[in-house]
């Protein structure tokens, strides 16, 4: 007898509707196309996926519990880090959230500059999963392209934000630190620089025969099925949607720029691929824009809330989009210095949902490319 | 005391020196393959150990010889470690009918081509059985793979070559080298530039190399069929790897660029120049393609290389028949 019976309680459930003659792979929590720790769990024939079951929480952080113990502005950190490709659309969820419920108005430089960071931060979270949904597929050297040109959009915002990664630089009631002449003069010249790279990015990856032929008619998620799981962002508009939170709800100024929701029909990987790939032009535009309109003005309300601020009582919801989907923050305060209750929706935890049904039937190797295509963030998906 | 073969003798320095040029050689693909990713990455490569890293190779060897050799607690301990002797083994053996230069051949035979095709088949064995014998799910996976990738390639494989064999009337290597002449058009890749096609994206399967190298698809199965193995272990597998690619270019060099044949100096270099022009193709592919899928792969294989290569080798056939 094994001394370590293997398994745990998820494999052992697992293993209760086995068919016969299959295989129990266990992929994760350490695996490198699961993006950290995610782990699947998969029954397989051959080659070929008869169920799967995610299995999620090994990075669970207890945010919405953290909200209840920190004032409101003290909680703004934690925005900066549920989401670490995306910080700029939980913070942007979270003081609208907040401004909704006190009835803030907020100056409008601060709306443009929440706009121009956020919209350039998306960017950098759609190439970094560009090189690394590659990487899923084989091909090692994309990543580094887009760290390339992630790094000049990092190097950008980390003088209005004071950070590369987590970034918390969105307040109650405005934003942290003016944009400076110098910021939109760099940003304006960023702007044609990363339009620049991406017909390269076409001509060496997307029309790349292997890649079409890898992507194109894997992990159909249509309509239907997106609904049902309650999947947004990318995944919705790759089948055929236009739900993006940025025009459904129109919240900050969004409305005052010309752009588009890209919008596919087909369904597949390649689709969601396209998607993203449009979008980074799209909130290029938008960033174009917002540099060129942006008005004099405060950056911040007159009256900052302190540490020590409390908040009315009552509720507000607020939803913003982010690079992997609707952001939804919802907010109950009795009037306390701390929020009563914070319920956090994550679009990665609706998204990867879809992936048990959808991967019904496929290859592993196919596993891989729908898993890379939903577009995880783990800390978002366990909060 | 009685006499010792002469022929012994020759074929045990034969090994050696080969030993000593697969050893060699391996550093040199280590370093060339790390430096040559770094800068299609645009980022420098290896560069702190020795003037330009170049004494990186050497680091890794080092490394990989002085780490500790771990056997899984329900892997089959034989089968374990018999595998990557299995993989690096046979892989000397096929250096001996390459003919690097004008009387620069380990072994002169007269069935020098069959020897390689009939050897390099023991890899698929090494693989299957790393697999098999880590006891990792993974493992097996890799290893089936392998397998099936290995058998289905080495058909268009052996049928390209078959159309040299047949043009040239001789498995000698020696021999279809001498056979061509010292300029690119006089080379037989002018005559059967199919069958080079064939043979090199075959070889590319053989040789699990990137965009075929399923069999450790990492991004899939973390390391396919060496998953278990630490130290020397993978150091074998690795390489197993690269002598498998120097030979395969090697063969294509002999086979259809002329061998050691080449404008104004015959001789070994224009060997060694063409077979690095060749593994340069193969590292590039590799940094620059992602990874085709399982059954892509076979497709590929049994409906288009497949039945080209049959192809081919039937108008060969033909008209050596009637020349």
């Amino acid at each position: 007898m094994n001394a370590f019976p293997e398994g745990d309680f998820y494999t052992h459930h697992f293993e209760k509707g086995a068919r016969e003659n299959t295989m129990i792979l266990n992929m994760g929590p350490q695996h490198p196309s699961t993006h950290g720790v995610l782990r699947v769990i998969l029954e397989l024939d051959g080659e070929y996926i008869v169920r799967a079951e995610p299995v999620l929480g090994y990075l669970h952080r207890m945010h919405e519990k953290m909200a209840e113990v920190k004032s409101w502005v003290q909680f703004m950190p934690n925005m900066g880090r549920v989401d670490y490709l995306h910080p700029l659309a939980w913070n942007h969820a979270w003081v609208g959230a907040v401004e909704k419920l006190a009835e803030i108005e907020v100056p409008e430089r601060a709306e443009y500059i929440r706009v121009i960071t956020s919209e350039l931060n998306r960017i950098s979270s759609h190439l970094l999963w560009w090189g690394a949904y590659l990487l899923d597929l084989g091909a090692f050297t994309p990543i580094m392209y887009a760290f390339d040109d992630r790094e000049r959009i990092l190097d950008l915002m980390q003088k209005p934000t004071g950070s590369r990664l987590t970034y918390s630089s969105f307040r109650i009631g405005g934003v942290m630190n003016d944009l400076d002449d110098g910021f939109l003069k760099d940003c304006a010249e960023l702007v044609p620089y990363l339009r620049s790279r991406l017909p390269m990015y076409k001509d060496l990856v997307t029309e790349n025969v292997i890649l079409r032929k890898r992507i194109e008619d894997v992990g159909h998620m249509d309509k239907d099925m997106c609904m049902r799981y309650g999947a947004t962002g990318p995944l919705i508009r790759g089948a055929g949607v236009k739900h993006d939170t940025r025009i459904i709800e129109p919240y900050s100024v969004y409305d005052k720029f010309d752009w588009e929701v890209p919008v596919y029909k087909e369904a597949d990987a390649m689709a969601r691929y396209m998607v993203r790939m449009d979008e980074i032009e799209q909130s290029l535009r938008i960033v174009e824009q917002a540099v060129a309109m942006i008005p004099d003005g405060d950056f911040m309300i007159k009256k900052r809330p302190k540490p020590a601020w409390k908040a009315p009582a009552g509720e507000a919801y607020f939803a913003s989009e982010s690079a992997r989907g609707k952001v939804g923050i919802h907010i109950v305060s009795d009037g306390s210095k701390t929020p009563y209750r914070v319920k956090l929706r994550a679009p990665g935890f609706s998204n990867l949902n879809v992936f048990a049904e959808c991967s019904k039937g496929t290859m592993l190797a196919d596993a891989v490319a729908i898993l890379g295509s939903l577009d995880m963030v783990i800390p978002e998906i366990d909060r | 005391m009685s006499q010792i073969p002469v022929e012994l003798v020759k074929i045990l320095i034969a090994l050696v020196a080969v030993a000593a040029f697969v050893g060699l050689n391996g550093l040199v693909l280590v370093y060339l393959e790390r430096k040559v990713a770094g800068h299609i990455q645009r980022r420098p490569g290896p560069f702190e150990v020795g003037p330009h890293g170049l004494l990186q190779p050497l680091a890794d060897a080092v490394k990989l010889i002085g780490k500790q050799l771990f056997t899984p607690k329900n892997a089959d301990g034989f089968l374990f470690w018999l595998a990557p002797i299995l993989s690096f083994m046979p892989v000397l053996l096929l250096f001996l009918p390459l003919p690097f230069g004008p009387k620069l051949t380990g072994m002169n035979l007269n069935l020098g081509l069959l020897l390689i095709l009939a050897f390099s088949g023991l890899n698929v064995l090494a693989t299957c059985l790393a697999g098999w014998g880590s006891n990792n799910k993974y493992g097996i996976l890799g290893a089936a793979r392998a397998v099936s990738q290995s058998v289905a390639y080495e058909i268009p494989l052996l049928l390209s070559v078959l159309a040299i064999a047949f043009q040239t009337g001789s498995l000698n290597l020696s021999e279809v080298v001498a056979g061509q002449g010292s300029w690119p058009w006089q080379w037989n890749f002018m005559v059967q530039p199919l069958a080079f096609i064939i043979f090199f994206v075959s070889a590319l399967g053989e040789t699990n190399r990137a965009p075929f190298d399923l069999a450790e698809a990492e991004s899939e199965l973390t390391a396919g069929f060496h998953t278990e193995y630490s130290g020397m272990g993978f150091g074998m597998f690795f390489l197993a790897e690269y002598a498998n690619m120097i030979v395969v270019c090697s063969v294509a060099v002999a086979l259809f660029l002329g061998g050691w044949n080449g404008p104004f100096f015959d001789g070994a270099w224009w060997f060694l120049a063409k077979v690095y022009v060749l593994l340069l193709v193969m590292i590039w592919l590799r940094w620059t393609f992602p990874r085709v899928r399982f059954d892509q792969l076979l497709n590929l294989n049994w409906k288009w290389l497949m039945p080209l290569a049959l192809l081919n080798l039937l108008i060969t056939a033909f008209v050596t028949k009637l020349s």
